[in-house]
């Protein structure tokens, strides 16, 4: 039987990525085989619909717009001996004595089940719909969400709406707001629920103070007017429950609702393969390796947990690339057994990812990404373990939109003697 | 266009007797005001239940026809290959008032002649459903409820009398209809209808069809029905349909498992709509039914709600259903007034009404060769082995389109060459459930777009959303050309 040694599910930035770390690593031998399965025509993912700039910064050192970013990848692959498998997806993935198995549609492949040591998860997110935060009203045309009408400007050629609103200041809702303007729609106004944006603070000002297009935070739209295709959209004001108030209401007269209100891991086949899932990232529970709970099984990128900047995505990819092919090696010759510590979300955290510190198999520099709950200004990152602090950060401002990262060296995390508590808090001056 | 018989509405009650009375050697036209049969009315928007018969009072119609078509559903939904489950329903009682109204529907569906009705105590009940409100006292359960996917179900109807010759002519709204020498001749937007016999099944528009050839006889009063759907990951929360005792709060809501895997709840009563158009959803009532619906089901999930959606019921003021010749036009019979349970007593509301007409002089004469049977395919569906035969014989079964769904560009080609085809997108997802996911199309509505272009030959700006008027996309970026759509844009621009 043919059994592939990674099948790396997603050909986004995450899954290229990922099977360039693992080719890259110092692990990789001739005899490994790679598989990416991508279900679109091409490589690349989201970023090929995303044609501004501002990918790479990080990661490159040089700013390129979505489709080169995924290009730059697609290059580094050239001439590497990784299988590819476009127009082709994924419907399941069990475990068997065999090994993984992955059920797999696909014009080229038909309805198959191929086999793999590991696993790597790179699916991506999807986007939260009306559906979802209900929105009241009537339910017309005209109601999209971000990224459809990003697909339907950037990829179909053909514009969705004229007069717009965009509900949700989510990077993506602000750079369709951008987007729209630029191809000759008239976009409103920019409405967000929370009394902060949840974009990056380059996307406001780039997208929405450049084009004079008015940001209400603590809004929202209560009610959607219009039978056939939108007609109205009615913001109102929110209390600090986020609750509307009544009396507040402002109602603009538009054919289109574009709604950037969250992103959603999409873990559906990470729930065939029965995989811990965190709800507070709603991805799955991962090692500093990018370890599942399932053995073998890595993730990375949105899937694990919704990132601002894809530079970190490449960065996530390649981590459970080469965690992967270590994998590979190690079950050929037995892995040991090691401590794992859990990793806690103290005062004011939302989330870390990684949950969990595998401490056998810690690299010289582990990241720690994490989200804040609140709107920082000076503030302190205390990594605790065993009530003593192991080490702190310091940060001059901090925001729930923006994902925060630490670098734990080896020798630090060394001192820990159980689970590891990251808090934050604010430092008086 | 001359016919022996005009049906007009193609909803469920117009699909039933467009597919019974092509049984017969008759030359039928079914009139339907939108682009779709099942697009919008009743027929679109309910809870998608074949009732077991227990509710309707003794001696209505309602009650006979339930019982009626429910028992002809069993068979036909397997002729005709509908997506339906035999899942049963309970009736909750938390009071010992509701006990007694359980004893009450116990007796009643027993003369209505609903089978194998039985009360059950609390721990039969919690044993059968666990996810129930342990607070129960009690439960009616009535094992002949079915479920049943009602777009389909109207399709399939309709399919089949295509495929018996009967024509349906979609976007042909009745606007009047006068007597001329013995004959009917139908005024549409597009083209004058000639018929011998009308048979009304015009949903919320009845009396109005009703009106435009017969002295009133009755009136609708829609009143609407809100509902949430839940995502597919919570379909194990039940097994049964589960119904509250009506009482002095109201009738209560049901929450149901949906032949698409889904949770429905709903609906809302005593929600006056703004008008027979108006399927608005609010939040006070839909804050009612999320309140109401946790009574039965304490830990619903409502943060999973992929979509809300509302219906009108075409309630009238005689209410029972009215099916019967008009006084003074026997040659035009009514299907009116049909509200809950008219999904499941459809089939036989078309048998009565074909009487009707045979009473009125039409000649029911049995065709030749009636093809009474259709098969569905979805590749989902399939066994392993018919999967690889599928996309052995046709590629386009190997390419997803809907992954949340996971239906491929063969079943929406499969649909697009059935005897009703869908033109729009929700018409699509009508047939194949293509973007009834918990991403709502945003990731397959391009491309179920592009394969829509495609087949018909035409620009994405021609393919709608759903119904007349749901325009999509306005026109290509950076040509400098606009749409046809700048009249509405300019009429705002004037407002401001």
């Amino acid at each position: 039987m043919d059994k592939y040694s990674i099948i790396i599910v997603g050909g986004g930035p995450a899954g290229l990525a990922a099977a360039y770390g693992a080719w890259k690593s110092e692990k990789f031998r001739e005899s490994d085989k790679i598989l990416i399965i991508e279900r679109d025509k091409e490589l690349g993912g989201i970023l090929n619909q995303c044609i501004h700039n501002g990918f790479g910064l990080h990661y490159f050192k040089e700013e390129l717009t979505g489709p080169e970013y995924a290009e730059r990848f697609v290059r580094m692959l050239e001439d590497s001996p990784i299988e590819i498998m476009t127009d082709t997806m994924v419907l399941e993935i069990t475990r068997e004595s065999e090994g993984i198995k992955v059920c797999t549609i696909g014009k080229n492949v038909g309805y198959t089940n191929l086999y793999a040591d590991t696993i790597v998860l790179s699916m991506g997110c999807r986007e939260r719909t009306r559906g979802a935060i209900g929105i009241s009203g009537t339910r017309p045309a005209g109601v999209f969400t971000a990224g459809t009408a990003q697909r339907y400007v950037n990829i179909e050629g053909y514009m969705p709406g004229r007069r717009v609103v965009v509900l949700g200041s989510g990077d993506i809702g602000l750079i369709m707001a951008r987007r729209m303007t630029l191809e000759g729609a008239k976009v409103l106004a920019c409405v967000e629920l929370m009394p902060f944006s949840s974009g990056l603070t380059r996307n406001i000002v780039q997208c929405l103070h450049d084009y004079d297009i008015p940001l209400y935070l603590s809004h929202t739209i209560t009610e959607i007017r219009g039978e056939k295709r939108v007609e109205q959209v009615v913001m109102s004001r929110v209390d600090e429950n986020r609750r509307p108030i009544a009396g507040s209401e402002v109602v603009f007269d538009c054919d289109t609702l574009l709604l950037s209100v969250g992103l959603i891991p999409e873990n559906e086949l990470s729930k065939t393969a029965n995989i811990e899932l965190d709800m507070r990232t709603g991805g799955p529970v991962v090692s500093e390796s990018m370890e599942t709970s399932s053995s073998g099984i890595f993730a990375c990128g949105n899937v694990l947990h919704v990132h601002d900047l894809v530079d970190f995505v490449s960065q996530e990819g390649e981590r459970a690339g080469i965690s992967a092919i270590s994998y590979v090696h190690e079950i050929s010759q037995g892995r040991e057994k090691s401590d794992i510590f859990k990793l806690i979300n103290g005062a004011n955290v939302s989330y870390t990812v990684p949950q969990r510190m595998d401490m056998a198999r810690i690299s010289n520099n582990t990241t720690v990404f994490f989200r804040v709950n609140r709107v920082f200004a000076q503030s302190r990152i205390s990594v605790t373990s065993g009530g003593v602090e192991i080490v702190s950060y310091k940060r001059t401002h901090m925001l729930p939109a923006e994902m925060e990262r630490i670098l734990l060296p080896k020798k630090i995390l060394e001192r820990a003697n159980g689970d590891i508590t990251i808090s934050c808090t604010e430092e008086t001056r | 266009m001359e016919f022996d018989l005009a049906i007009v509405g193609c909803g469920v009650v117009g699909a039933a007797c467009a597919y019974e009375l092509s049984k017969y050697n008759l030359k039928i036209v079914v009139l339907e005001r939108e682009n779709d049969v099942a697009a919008s009315g009743a027929t679109k928007s309910n809870s998608a239940v074949i009732h077991a018969g227990f509710d309707p009072p003794t001696d209505t119609l309602m009650a006979k026809l339930n019982v009626a078509g429910s028992q002809i559903a069993q068979n036909l939904l397997v002729e005709l290959d509908v997506a339906h489950k035999k899942c049963g329903a309970l009736v909750l009682a938390f009071t010992e008032e509701d006990e007694i109204t359980l004893r009450n529907l116990y007796d009643r569906g027993t003369k209505n002649g609903t089978q194998g009705l039985k009360i059950l105590d609390r721990l039969q009940t919690l044993s059968l459903e666990p996810n129930l409100n342990p607070a129960l006292r009690a439960a009616l359960h009535a094992p002949t409820s079915m479920i049943v996917s009602p777009w389909e179900y109207t399709l399939a109807l309709a399919e089949v009398a295509v495929q018996n010759g009967a024509t349906i002519l979609l976007e042909h709204e009745v606007l009047d209809i006068k007597q001329k020498g013995g004959v009917f001749e139908i005024n549409t937007p597009k083209t004058k209808i000639t018929a011998n016999y009308i048979l009304n099944a015009g949903g919320l528009f009845a009396d109005k069809i009703h009106n435009m050839v017969a002295s009133p006889s009755y009136e609708i009063t829609p009143d609407k029905g809100e509902y949430f759907l839940l995502d597919r990951n919570k379909g194990e929360t039940l097994k049964h349909t589960i119904f509250q005792c009506p009482n002095q709060h109201g009738k209560g809501v049901l929450v149901s498992p949906t032949v698409h895997g889904n949770i429905i709840v709903g609906p809302s009563s005593n929600d006056p709509p703004k008008g027979l158009f108006d399927v608005s959803h609010t939040a006070a009532a839909l804050e009612r039914v999320a309140k109401t619906a946790k009574l039965s089901v304490p830990d619903l999930d409502f943060y999973s709600n992929i979509r809300n959606f509302a219906g009108n019921r075409a309630k009238t003021n005689r209410g029972d259903f009215i099916i019967e010749a008009a006084a003074d036009v026997p040659k035009f019979v009514d299907c009116g007034g049909i509200v809950s349970p008219g999904l499941s007593a459809a089939p036989a509301i078309a048998i009565m009404a074909a009487e009707l007409l045979q009473e009125a002089g039409l000649r029911l004469e049995h065709r030749a060769k009636f093809n009474g049977s259709r098969k569905a395919i979805l590749f989902k569906e399939l066994s392993d082995a018919e999967k690889n035969a599928a996309i052995s014989q046709d590629k386009s079964y190997a390419h997803i389109i809907c992954r949340c769904e996971t239906i491929t560009e063969g079943d929406i080609l499969w649909a697009l060459r059935s005897p009703v085809p869908p033109r729009s997108l929700d018409a699509v997802k009508r047939r194949v459930s293509a973007g009834f996911g918990r991403c709502q199309g945003g990731f397959c509505s391009p491309r179920v777009l592009e394969i829509l272009t495609d087949y018909y030959g035409c620009s994405p700006t021609d393919i709608l959303q759903d119904l007349a008027g749901t325009e999509l996309l306005f026109h290509e970026t950076k040509t400098g050309q606009e749409g046809d759509n700048m009249d509405r844009c300019s009429i705002i621009q004037k407002e401001e």
